[in-house]
Order: structure tokens, then sequence, then C-alpha cells
């Protein structure tokens, strides 16, 4: 991409585009051009990370939780951390699709589906651990929803962990029902253009007869609307009741009130982090800059410097009430995160998650696809590091000296978490190999032809 | 492989046969070439015969149920036996539960003089030792199975042999024999083979057992509960056999109530760290050698010695390291002196004798001799007359021995190591080994027999006090095992006898008024008859008034009469002095126990010992290591047996290897303790690997602070570093060096100097349950002392905050008939873990393995959580313990965070555990404060091995992986309660259910009720005003709570030495 002069907004699609060529160069990723070598090495490599998750969940199962490095006092660890990085992940998606789209930003077209599809896939992450952290998934199945029984026996309605059940779920469902319903009609266009029978049955059949009549369209548009203003409480309210985990319980550094807004920030942050992470190199693997324009990098890289701040300011204020309070516990634990034994996780979180997101603060920076994609891993890992220091450093020194503890993952630990990266990647290429990553339909609003129709102008 | 190298260590000839024959030398190689033929006519013989076997009917020998005599046998109602354990020869009283035959957990006796209905942590998890699937099994002969008959026979064959020569060339080895019927078989055993020797040896002897005797001072039994001022030089009276006494009574004196405000003083002057010296009021740590000039000094000042001006000017540490030391001395004087009769003086047991004279001239001149303290004679059978290990290891090297019969001890495990036990054992000609495992010794005896749990024996032993107590067998042996009875039996002339016949054939002939014995009811009436008799101390567990304090006579040693072992009345004539005398010619150092002598009140300053007795047993007279070779320059080495595993015997007992050592919180290793500064001189830090070396001989541990130690000294712990013991015992190769038994010499066994200590590079890690040991500015524990309390009450309800019962949005829980709750007692606590053994016993707890441990998974349900005062770990001297049950909160945080609703609260107010339910969130153990609720990680309980099955208590669950677990107020024994009322139409009564921590617990510290009701005992005691709830400011409303600690400090010192003085 050439840069454009100053002033100028960048487009967000490059000039020169017509129905024809974004149909064509979107729908050729998955039915004609051959797939450069690096998808089949990602693919790889994926694939074998998901073969180790599913080799340390059968160890899990055979063996008992007692593989992790959980204890007590530290009852959580990587189980946990993974879920709340995972489904904090989750929420860009759901952002940009939903929220984006009420409020009219076109530039979510080109990032909106391979958004949601990562939602899907971070939400299908998460969604392993709270089954298996218990290490008997089959019981939590049993006992975790209500449903009418001789015994009347029903859930805990008063713990935040069935709050997370029907929050998560929910959220699953709803996202999973808003991606399909976008798809349809880009499925549709792979039917048509599809080469061979199979394939055209195949995508006939997702496709559900679509025809693209105007009756389809107006159908269409209000269904997706209406699944747009369904999720966007969501977006809110899952990553708030991930919060109430921890803010519910009555531990030091858990049991604050500024949890809920801190954890959705931190949510969208991460979110964002990540989608950057996968639309960098996409876009020059798959020669997407015309779709992939800095303009949706800088507007990602905008967003994820006002959600850093939100969480930075969370930080500050966990400090300040830790001194505020004047409560001891409080005191003690901001103190022994920031002196005691996980202090470099804490001060590394600090600077991932604080200081590095400031550089965005320069356009330059911004605008530069290869500090962008390094800011945004370091996003991914600071948010990763919040969660831990989160979980452990509250648990492991609480409220009385004789029952501190220490917490170390093992390396099942660390095999379940790359684990369920892998599975995540091995989702990902076989979704940019199998769907349109960029929503067809919706790009050919985008184009200069459709303007001509009196279509909306951005 | 590992214990090869033991063998290779006593290269014997005969070892190199025995490993590259193919059969051992007493098995008959069958070389008959006609082998179909044989082989039919022995199938034929085997077949007809194969009936036979069961034709011997065992004979009836009848045990008789304590307290509840069912009319019937009751399914699911539990029978309880009073018995005994023996421990180092002293009888633990205990009641033992029985299901349907099988016994499943030991309470104390509650009606026998030592025991009061407590038990320590050691008994308590004697009943693991029970069903231990690593015992020895049977008897083998060269590693082969062999039949009990073949070893009559043969035993039998030497006997005759050897009575030519008049027994010359057979040695007996035991431990401490407190059993009047054992010591009379071996006076049999004696009398019949005048030239064969008893020797005896204890590794850690205890104190009970009349180790002390030996030392010429006479026996001392005490009483705490009359003593207001203690002075202890390094005795830690509170810990160890036969102490559960002594506990209750310290407890007793030490117990304020609101009618009674007041309690003892203790004062500690002591070497190693102890729990006993972390509930002194006053605490001098000193180098153990420094004691007996302390003590001189002391003795002085009460004017019980040589006067102060007379005292030996030492170099003790205390003098140069303390400008308040003789503050000290003459304030606690002062305050014994002012206490005359009602102040007692300890000596501690590892001390050498010269501390006991003084320590019995002091109390002799406070007048306290009658009063806290009465002087008998000793209890041990061996005292004065058996010879000692190194007698036996002198005659072994000089070829003097043919046939040695060791008995329930391991010496070539835990013999001082310059005793080369192992080599010697080589020039015996036949060992027969008697013991419950197969272990080192073992390993290198002829002949194995193994050895039966006292809960399978038929036995008798005599406790601390000298009260005569019973061994009955609760279940028939699980093994092929014989009893120490029957294996002594053997070389009589009556081969074959049968430990119940042998025990009842001797108290018969006691009632009878063989040996010296008045044997009367409890009220003083003489029995019916015999069997009236002994049928009552079957019942009872103990025969009432055979205490020393109650004429009951040193235990007696004499040949039982001549003629048919029937139960007749023997002569009595052949009895006490007759015995004695008889034994005179026989016994290598035979001298009468002595009575009351109170012959030394002046002990002789310096170093010789007064008295000392030449043929002395047991762990070689301490007395000596006062002219050991001081080495000049290096450090001192305390040696200690460990507080779980004691001197290696319990090594195997996967409860107590994983209950937490008193004051480090360490499982499973031993560690040598220094002192915080020390490890800052040489640059050590917990869990690093030092080499000691001592008198050329080197072994290896990991090092630990522990604060109060004496700077210049280093306790080692006796008991780990097994090569043989069992799959829970033997050591991991990389602890194989962490045998204490290396370094120990027979001439100081309990301290000596020249100890050298180098870091060897290495690190090892330790399983701790509890790694801070501050309070962090918290207040776990809260503490006034008794003069603050007193002034102000409310001094302990100021230390926290209590938050109005309004600030929940939880309505309150109604609790209309009973609500369960518990008090804890610190200021009685000793910290001794007997409740959470009792526990484990109890509620069928898991043993999870060091790895677990060292991972934070321990089981515990009640745990010891061990607390130092104050800000600095290193100059910390003031400890407290603080038992940390389940506090069932009326407002539990557990309850509301759970998705499932497994923990639920219960109309009783017991945050009840339904483990069916339990998913495995964890996620109300990370919303507990008090962290009490344990997760079973992995698969910990034991499904698999057969024998443990029968252990378990069949009231509780027996829980699998992935559920949370955690105290339940004992919720068994409450409905066991509950079904006992109901069935009567009554409410349960107070004291009716009784929590296993509260039965075990030989302070009294735990209290448990119903506090609806005023008039409970529970009720009453909360509502003192040091009453407190653990992190009350959470709004928990805790039902478990806290008596505050009291301390009782001199005023004269404490204004000057702040808290407590310290050597540094």
């Amino acid at each position: 991409m050439d840069p454009k002069p100053a002033y100028a907004p960048v487009p967000i699609i490059a000039p020169g585009h017509t129905f024809g060529s974004v149909t064509e160069q979107v729908a050729a990723i998955v039915l004609t051009r051959r797939h450069p070598y690096s998808w089949f090495f990602g693919l790889a490599v994926g694939f074998m990370l998901a073969m180790v998750l599913l080799m340390s969940i059968t160890w899990l199962l055979l063996k008992g939780t007692g593989i992790w490095g959980v204890n007590i006092p530290v009852g959580w660890g990587f189980a946990i951390i993974n879920f709340v990085w995972w489904i904090g992940i989750g929420h860009a998606g759901t952002l940009i699709s939903a929220i984006l789209l009420l409020f009219k930003q076109d530039w979510r077209t080109s990032i909106n589906r391979f958004a949601e599809a990562m939602t899907l896939f971070a939400v299908a992450c998460a969604g392993i651990f709270p089954l298996i952290h218990t290490g008997r998934p089959w019981l939590a199945a049993y006992w975790l929803f209500p449903y009418p029984n001789t015994m009347n026996i029903w859930p805990q309605f008063r713990s935040p962990l069935i709050w997370d059940v029907f929050a998560v779920s929910t959220y699953l469902t709803v996202s999973l029902m808003f991606w399909y319903v976008g798809l349809v009609p880009d499925l549709a266009t792979l039917r048509d253009r599809a080469k061979t029978l199979r394939v055209k049955r195949l995508y006939g059949m997702l496709a559900l007869g679509w025809r693209g009549s105007a009756r389809h369209w107006e159908r269409y548009e209000s269904a997706y609307l209406l699944l747009a203003g369904l999720s966007t409480p969501l977006v809110l309210s899952v990553h708030t009741v991930v919060s109430f985990d921890f803010s519910v319980g009555i531990i030091p550094g858990w049991h604050a009130t500024i949890f809920p807004p801190y954890f959705v920030a931190g949510a969208v942050y991460a979110g964002f982090a990540m989608v950057l992470t996968l639309a960098i190199p996409l876009r020059v693997l798959y020669g997407l800059e015309d779709f992939l324009t800095l303009r949706h990098l800088e507007n990602m890289a905008k967003v994820m410097l006002v959600t850093g701040l939100i969480v930075f300011y969370g930080y500050v204020m966990e400090a300040f009430y830790g001194w505020y309070s004047a409560n001891q516990y409080e005191s003690f634990m901001i103190l022994n995160r920031m002196t005691g034994p996980y202090a470099p996780f804490y001060w590394t979180l600090i600077l991932c998650n604080g200081l590095t997101p400031q550089l965005l603060w320069i356009k330059r920076i911004r605008t530069t696809p290869a500090t962008l994609f390094l800011i945004a891993m370091v996003v991914n890992v600071g948010m990763w590091l919040e969660r831990f220091v989160i979980v452990v450093t509250s648990l492991h020194r609480d409220f009385l000296p004789s029952s501190w503890g220490m917490y170390w993952p093992t390396r099942w630990d660390i095999m379940t978490f790359v684990g369920t990266i892998g599975l995540f990647i091995t989702l990902f290429f076989l979704f940019i190999r199998v769907l349109p990553m960029i929503s067809i339909f919706e790009m050919r609003t985008l184009v200069p032809e459709a303007k001509v129709r009196g279509g909306k102008a951005h | 492989m590992y214990w090869r190298s033991l063998g290779e260590l006593a290269d014997t000839p005969q070892f190199r046969e025995y490993l590259h024959r193919e059969f051992p030398e007493q098995a008959s190689e069958w070389n008959d070439p006609k082998g179909r033929r044989q082989f039919l006519k022995l199938m034929s013989a085997s077949l007809a015969l194969a009936g036979v076997g069961a034709c011997t009917k065992q004979p009836p020998e009848q045990i008789v149920p304590y307290v509840k005599q069912p009319e019937d046998l009751v399914p699911g109602r539990p029978l309880f036996f009073a018995s005994a354990i023996p421990f180092s020869g002293v009888a633990q009283p205990v009641l033992v539960e029985s299901h349907m035959g099988r016994p499943t957990k030991i309470e104390g006796n509650p009606e026998h003089p030592a025991s009061l209905g407590a038990t320590d942590a050691i008994t308590q998890a004697a009943i693991l030792d029970l069903y231990d699937p690593d015992r020895a099994k049977t008897v083998t002969h060269g590693g082969e199975v062999a039949p009990w008959g073949g070893f009559l026979a043969q035993m039998q064959s030497l006997v005759s042999r050897y009575k030519a020569q008049q027994g010359n060339g057979v040695r007996f080895l035991t431990g401490p024999i407190t059993s009047p019927a054992l010591a009379e078989l071996m006076a049999t055993i004696l009398a019949e083979n005048p030239r064969a020797r008893w020797h005896q040896y204890d590794p850690v002897a205890s104190p009970g057992a009349g180790v002390v005797g030996q030392h010429a001072t006479p026996n001392p039994v005490y009483h705490f509960d009359k003593a207001a001022i203690v002075l202890s030089l390094d005795a830690d009276f509170l810990c160890g056999p036969g102490t559960v006494r002594y506990q209750k009574d310290f407890a007793s004196a030490r117990r304020v109530t609101d009618e009674r405000k007041d309690m003892n003083r203790l004062y500690m002057v002591e070497s190693t760290p102890s729990l006993t010296g972390s509930k002194a009021d006053h605490r001098l740590s000193m180098r153990a050698a420094d004691v007996e000039a302390f003590a001189r000094e002391i003795a002085g000042h009460v004017g019980a010695g040589p006067g102060g001006a007379a005292a030996q000017p030492t170099t003790s540490a205390p003098r140069t390291g303390n400008p308040d030391f003789s503050t000290w001395i003459g304030a606690v004087a002062k305050d014994l002196q002012a206490h005359r009769g009602r102040s007692l003086v300890v000596a501690g047991h590892y001390q050498p004798a010269a501390v006991h004279a003084l320590a019995q001239a002091m109390n002799q001149a406070l007048g306290n001799v009658g009063t806290t303290v009465a002087y008998g004679a000793s209890i041990d059978a061996s005292s004065g007359r058996a010879g000692t290990l190194n007698d036996l290891a002198s005659a072994m090297d000089a070829g003097q021995v043919e046939l040695l019969v060791i008995s329930g001890v391991n010496p070539v495990y835990s013999a001082p190591v310059d005793l080369k036990f192992a080599e010697r054992l080589a020039k015996v000609a036949t060992v027969v080994y008697h013991g419950m495992y197969v272990d080192e010794t073992a390993y290198l005896s002829h002949w194995n027999i193994a050895d039966t749990h006292p809960l399978e024996t038929w036995g008798d032993a005599r406790a601390h006090d000298g009260t005569v107590s019973i061994v009955q067998p609760l279940i028939a042996p699980l093994y092929e095992g014989r009893s120490v009875y029957e294996l002594l039996g053997a070389f009589t002339s009556h081969p074959d006898r049968r430990g119940h016949d042998i025990v009842k054939d001797y108290w018969t002939r006691a009632f009878a008024g063989g040996g010296g014995w008045t044997l009367r009811t409890a009220s003083g009436q003489p029995f019916k008859d015999a069997d009236t008799f002994w049928r009552r101390a079957l019942h009872d567990g103990f025969m009432a008034g055979t205490s020393l304090a109650d004429g009951g006579p040193a235990t007696p040693f004499a040949p039982a009469p001549k003629g048919p072992a029937a139960a007749v009345a023997g002569p009595a004539a052949a009895t006490g002095v007759a015995g004695a005398a008889t034994m005179a010619s026989a016994g290598p150092a035979v001298q009468p126990a002595p009575e009351n002598t109170l012959a030394v009140p002046n002990a002789p300053a310096g170093t010789s010992t007064p008295a000392p007795q030449a043929g002395a047993s047991t762990a070689p007279a301490p007395a000596a290591q006062a002219t050991s070779p001081g080495a000049g320059g290096g450090l001192e080495i305390i040696f200690r047996p460990d507080p779980t595993v004691w001197d290696g015997r319990f090594a195997n007992n996967g409860w107590l290897q994983e209950l937490p050592k008193p004051l480090t919180k360490v499982t499973w290793d031993p560690t040598a303790w220094i002192s915080p500064q020390l490890a800052k001189e040489r640059g050590l830090s917990d869990g690093d690997l030092v080499d000691l070396k001592y008198r050329g001989h080197t072994m290896q541990l990991p090092v630990f602070r522990v604060p109060g130690h004496p700077v210049q000294s280093v306790t080692v712990f006796l008991g780990y570093g097994r090569r043989m013991s069992g799959r829970v015992g033997t050591a991991a190769k990389d602890a194989e060096a962490f045998n204490a038994y290396l370094l120990r010499t027979s001439d100081a066994p309990w301290f000596g100097d020249g100890l050298e200590i180098s870091k060897s590079g290495g690190r090892y890690l330790l399983a701790t349950t509890q790694e801070h040991h501050m309070m962090e500015g918290r207040r776990p524990v809260r503490v006034a002392t008794l003069e603050e309390y007193k002034a102000d009450s409310r001094i302990i309800d100021e230390q926290g905050e209590r938050p109005p019962k309004t600030l929940t949005l939880y309505p309150e829980h109604p609790y209309d008939g009973n609500k369960w709750g518990m008090a804890i007692d610190l200021t009685t606590c000793t910290g001794c873990s007997a409740c959470t053994i009792a526990c484990v016993a109890e509620n069928n707890i898991p043993v999870v393995g060091k790895d677990q441990v060292a991972a934070g998974r321990e089981m515990h349900w009640i745990r010891v959580d061990h607390y130092f005062a104050g800000n600095d770990f290193d100059t910390a001297v003031e400890a407290y313990h603080q038992p940390v049950p389940c506090m069932q909160c009326e407002n539990a945080p557990c309850e509301l965070v759970c998705p499932v609703a497994a923990t639920a609260h219960s109309s009783e107010g017991l945050n009840d555990m339904v483990y069916n339910r339990c998913v495995g969130t964890r996620y109300c153990s990370n919303n507990c404060p008090y962290k009490v609720r344990r997760f079973n990680f992995l698969l910990y309980q034991d499904w698999t091995t057969t024998s443990l099955e029968p252990m378990r208590n069949p009231d509780v669950t027996v829980r699998s992986r992935g559920v949370m677990e955690k105290c339940t107020y004992c919720v068994q024994r409450i409905n066991q309660g509950r079904i006992d009322a109901k069935r009567d139409d009554r409410a349960i009564r107070d004291g009716e259910v009784v929590t296993a921590c509260q039965a075990v617990c030989p302070s009294d510290a735990i209290v448990f009720g119903n506090l609806n009701d005023p008039e409970s005992q529970v009720a009453k005691i909360k509502k003192q005003e040091r009453n407190y709830g653990l992190l009350e400011e959470l709004n928990t409303r805790p039902r478990t709570t806290y008596l505050a600690a009291l301390r009782n400090p001199n005023p004269e010192l404490e204004p000057a030495a702040g808290h407590s003085t310290t050597e540094h």
C-alpha cells in the first residue's frame, strides 16, 4: 500500500474495485486459488497442538485435576485464567458485528466476518475450560443445568458459576446464529461459483435456498438487525458475569466493584488485539490489502488505545483502593502483587497492558502494520498476565498467613493452554479455507457501483 | 539394589554363601532320582491329610467389651474394648472401637489414670500399623517360609544344647520391658540358663520406662496439676510416650476460667526448641551441654546445691551472650522459693544424670517431693539387670554370642555407629529376629518371626505411673505373627504356650499372692475370685491400685515357679528378693531397682556421674559425654527422636510421616535444625543440604531454620534414612544419607561437641504444610498476659472487629433444635497434633504423599497452625499453636458460591458437604477465608490395597477423586447421638457427642456441644471474654471460636526483657 497524503481519510476499500472484482477476489480464496504453503504449515502446526490438547484432556480425565498445579489455597489456575482470556478475546467479534453495525460504522464490513469467526473459536476454546476444570466434566454437565427432577434439587442460583453457564452458553448461541445468518448470502455466492457438483451441493445446503430475491434481502436485513440488537447487551453481560466469578468472592483482589467495567474493557481490548494479530498477517498472505486497509488497522488501534486506558485506570484504582480502604488485607494484597513472589508478573503486566499501548498515540505506529502487530501481541500476553495476576496472586496469600502457598503450572497446564491455541489455529485455518473470510456481499456495498444506485455512502 | 549394600557391609562367609546358594542351607534339597514315584507318594499323602488341618479347634480366649455391654452385637454399632498399646514398654491405655470385629479407631481410656480419655498422636496412628500391608507376615528361615513348629523344634534343640553349657552363648536383646508377665518369662529363661545374658536397648528410651532410674535417681512421676511454678531443664515433658497425663495435668493448671483467673507459670531452659518450650512463659535457650551448669547455678540459688558461690564458672553461652542471665536465675529462684511445695523442677530426658540429680535435689529442697513429684521405683524390669548394647556388641565381636534373639528393636539400623553392629552380627551363628517388619535387622537374621501388633496380642504392660494395663487383642492375628510372649516362651520348658495363657497364668498366680502384687477393686475391696478379678481387669483395661504411688511394686523379676504352668498359685516365695538373688549370680550387672534413694542431694560439681551403674542399660549413660572429646571449635550436635516417626520404628506409617512436625511443619523428611543466626553466618537457607561431620562419621541433611535454637548447636533427628522398611518408610535414593544414627556414638547419645557442617551444594525439596510462621501484622491468635486480662478482660475483644449482624443480605438461619459449636483454648493447646491424626483415623482421610504435600494438597481436616509473635522471624521466641478445623460459619462464604449446592447449611448449623453432589469447581475453597477445605485432586484414597479396607470407619464416606471435603464436626457421631436420643425420646445430652479431635485432646483444649443449651460446657466456655472468632471482621460468624492465648510472665522479668529472654 502506498501511503496516502495526510488529512485525506484512507478509504476502507482500495479504489478500482467493482462487484465482480470483489466477489472474484474473496471467493477465489475458497474456490480456486492455490493456498499458500504457509496455510499448510499453519494448519499442520495448529493441528499438532490440537492433538496435544486432546492428549492433555485425556490424561486429565484419567487422572484428575491433580496433574495441574492447582492446590489449596490456589484452587483455580491455568484453566480459569485461560477461560477468561479466551472469553475476553471472543468479545471483539460481537462488538464489531453488532455494536459497530448499530452505529453504522462501515469499516467494520471487511473485518466482521473473520472477527466473528474468531469469536466463535475463542468461545469454543474458552468453553473447554469450565467443562474440564473440574476433572469430571460428565458430572458438571449433569448437575449444572437446572431441570426439574424428583429430588427437587436445583443448582445454587446465588453462585456466579451458574450465571456463567447461562451467560457463556447464550453468548455462544447468539454469536453462532449471528455469524451464520450473515454467512448465508455469501454461501449462496459460493454455491453459484463452485466448479464441482459436490462443492455446489455442500454450499447449496448451507445456503438454505438463498436466491437473493428482494424478499430474502428484506428478511435478512431485519433478522440481522434483530440479532445485532440481541447481541449488543451480551457483549457487556458476558464479561460482567465472568467478572462476578471473582468479585462475588470475598478474597482481597477479587472482591471489587470495579470488576465488571474493567473486565468488559479488558475483553474488548484483548479482542481487538487478537483481531489485529490475525488480520495483519492475513491481508499480506492473501493479498487483501485492498479490503483490509490501513484505515481498518488504525481504527482498531484506536479502540485498543481507549480500552487499554480504561484497563490501566482499573489497575491504578486497584492500587488506590488498596491504600484508600485502609483495610489491611486489601493493602497487603496490592503490596504483595507489587513486591511479592509474583511481582515480575505484575510488572510485566503493567508494561504490556499499561505502558506499551501508549505508543498508539503516535500515528506512525498506528499505521505501520509491523509495529501494530507487535503491540497487539504484547497486549495478548498482557491480558493473559492480567488474569494470571488476578487469579493467582489474590488466592495465594489471602487472610491467614498459615495457609499461604504458591502456584506454579505443570507441564499439563502449559500443554492444555498451548493445545487450545492449537485448536484455535486449526479452526481458523479451516475457516479461511472453506468460507469467505471477508463478507463478499457487504464489501460489494462499499464499491462505487453500489453508490451509483443510491446506496449509502460511507 | 539398595539393600545389597547392607549385606556387603557385613561381608561374611555365611552371607556370601547365602547369596550364592540356590537354596538356603536349611532347605532340604530334593535330589531323589525317582522323582515321579516320590511325587505321587507325596501327593496322595497331602490329599489324605488335606482335611486334617481344619480339625484343630481354636481355644476360647475371652475378651470383655468395655462400658457398653450390649445384649447382642448390633450391626452398625461399634463396641469398645479396653486395651493398651505399649510404646517403648510403657503402656498407652486405650479404648479401641471395633466395628463387627474390626478395630477401626483408638480412643483413650477415660478411667485409666495415665490416659483419662486422651492419647497422643503416635498411639492414634497405631491402627494404621495394624493394617499395614508391608508388615512381616510369617516365620521365615533363611528367606524361606518356615512353619512355627519348625522354629520351635529348632529352638528347643538349640536350647537343650546350650543348656549343657548353662546357656553360655545365648543372648537376648529386647526393648524396655515393663510387662510383669514378660519379665517373669525372661527371669525364667535366665534362671534355667544361668550363663545366658539379657541385653536391653532402646534408641530413645522413654522417660517413663525407668531410664532415669538407671542414673541412680529414682523414677519421678510428676503432678503438674499441683504445680504453680514449673522449671524445666531441657525437658520436653508435653511430648513423647507416657506424657498424656502430664499434658492433662499441665493444662488443668493452666486453664483460665471466669471463676479461676489464674494459671501456672513455666520457665523453660532448653536447647532444641520444643512444644513444651513454646508453651513457656519464659524461655531461655542454651546449648544442651550448658544446661547442667545452669542447673547447678540455680540449685545453688534455691539452696539445693553447693551454693551459688561454689558453682563452677562456666564458659556457657548464656553467660556470655545474655547480660540479664543472672536476673533471670535470680527471678526464677525467687519464684520457685515463693511457691514451696507448689513448684516443680523437671529434668530433661536427654540430659545427663547430674541434671536429674540436681532437679531431684531442688525438688527436695523446695519441698515438692510428695506433692508435685513422687520418686519411685523403676517400672522397667530391665533397669539395672539387663546388659547394654555395648556389652552385646563387644561380646559378639569376641565371638561369645552363638544364639542371639532380638525382639522389638532394630539394632542394625538404630545401634550407635561405633558399635558396628551389622558387621558384628555376622559373627553370630544363629540370629532370631522378631519384629513387625522385614527391616534392616531382619535382613541379616537367620530366623525372622513376624511380630503381632498390640491389637492382635495378649499382654500386659505398665503405664508411666506404674498402673498395670492389660493388652487384649481386638482381632485374631491378621498374619502368622507371634507375640513376644510366645517368642520368649519358645525358650522355656513350655515352648508352645499361647500368649493368652502366659499372661492370664501370671496374673492368676499374682492374684493368689505372687510377685508382691496387691490386687483390689477400685474401691479397695478384695475380689471374689480370680475370674472376677480377671474379667474386671479386662473390662477396665487396667488393675486399680497397681501404680507406684498406690504401693505397686517395682516390676518383679523372678522366674516362674516350677511345675506345670497351670493357673495354680505358685509359691509366693519365689519372687522379689529371692528372684533378684538368683539373678545376682547370673545377670551381668544386677542390682535391685533403687527404691526411693535420695542419696545425691548435692550433685558433685564437675563431670563425674553420681554412682553410675556399670550395667546401666539402654542408651549408654549420657553422663559420660561431659568427658567426651570436645574436639574444640566445632558446633554442638544434639540428637532427638523425630517427633512423628520417633526412632524410626514408625517410618512405614503414612499418617505419621504426613503429620507436620511441630514448629517447622515439615512432613516426610528429617531436617537439621539450626538457628537463623547460624544460617546467616553460613549462608544457608531452608532446604539446603549440608554435610555433617562428627567424630569421623558423616551424614547429610537438609537444614531448616528454627528461631530460638541455640546458635552454636545443630539438632538432628533420628528415624530417617531407613534402608529397609516398607513402601512408605524406605528412604528414597536421595534421602538415604539422612540417617542420624550414622553420627551417633554410644558414649554421647544425646549431644556432643565437635560437629562440623558444610554446605554440600545441593538443595532438597521439603514438603511443608505451612510456609509462613509470622502473623504479618494480623491477629489470627489473640494474646494477652494474665495480668492484662485480669485488669481489663476486654483486651481480647479490642484486638479485632465484630461487625453487626445486620451486615448481610441473607436472612438469619433459625436453628430451632441443636446448634453445634466448638471452642478451642489456645492457652492450653500445646500443638501436639494428636487431633490431626485422630481426625485422619476417624474420617478415613487419605495419605497423599510427599509430592502432593509439597504441591499444597495435604488432606488434613484439622491442621495445627503455628505462629511466632512479633515481626522478626530470626529473633522470634513466643510461639502459638492454633488448631484450625472448619469454622462452620453461619454466613458461610463457601455455601453461596457452590454452583451445585454441594455444600449446604444444615438446620443445626453445619456446613454439610454433599459428596455425591460435588462436581469439583473448588470455588468454595477459594472463597473460604480459613482455607480449611481439602480437595481430592487425584485419587488419593487407596482403593486397591485390601489390607487397608477393614481399617476404614464404616460410618464415614470414603471419598473419591474430584470431590471437595472438610471437617464435618464428626457428623457421624452427631447422628449416632441423635439416634440414641431419639430412641430414648430425649434431647441429646451435653457431652454425649464428642468429636474425634475433642476426644483425643490431652489438654482438653477442644470443647464441642450445643450452643442452644446455655448449660452446655461449650456455651459456658464461649461466654468467657477471651472468646473470639477467627477473622470475625469478615462477618462469617464462625461457629468454631477460640479462647485467646494467655501467658503468665513473671513481672520481674517481663518489663526488663520484653516477653522472654533469649540467648542472643
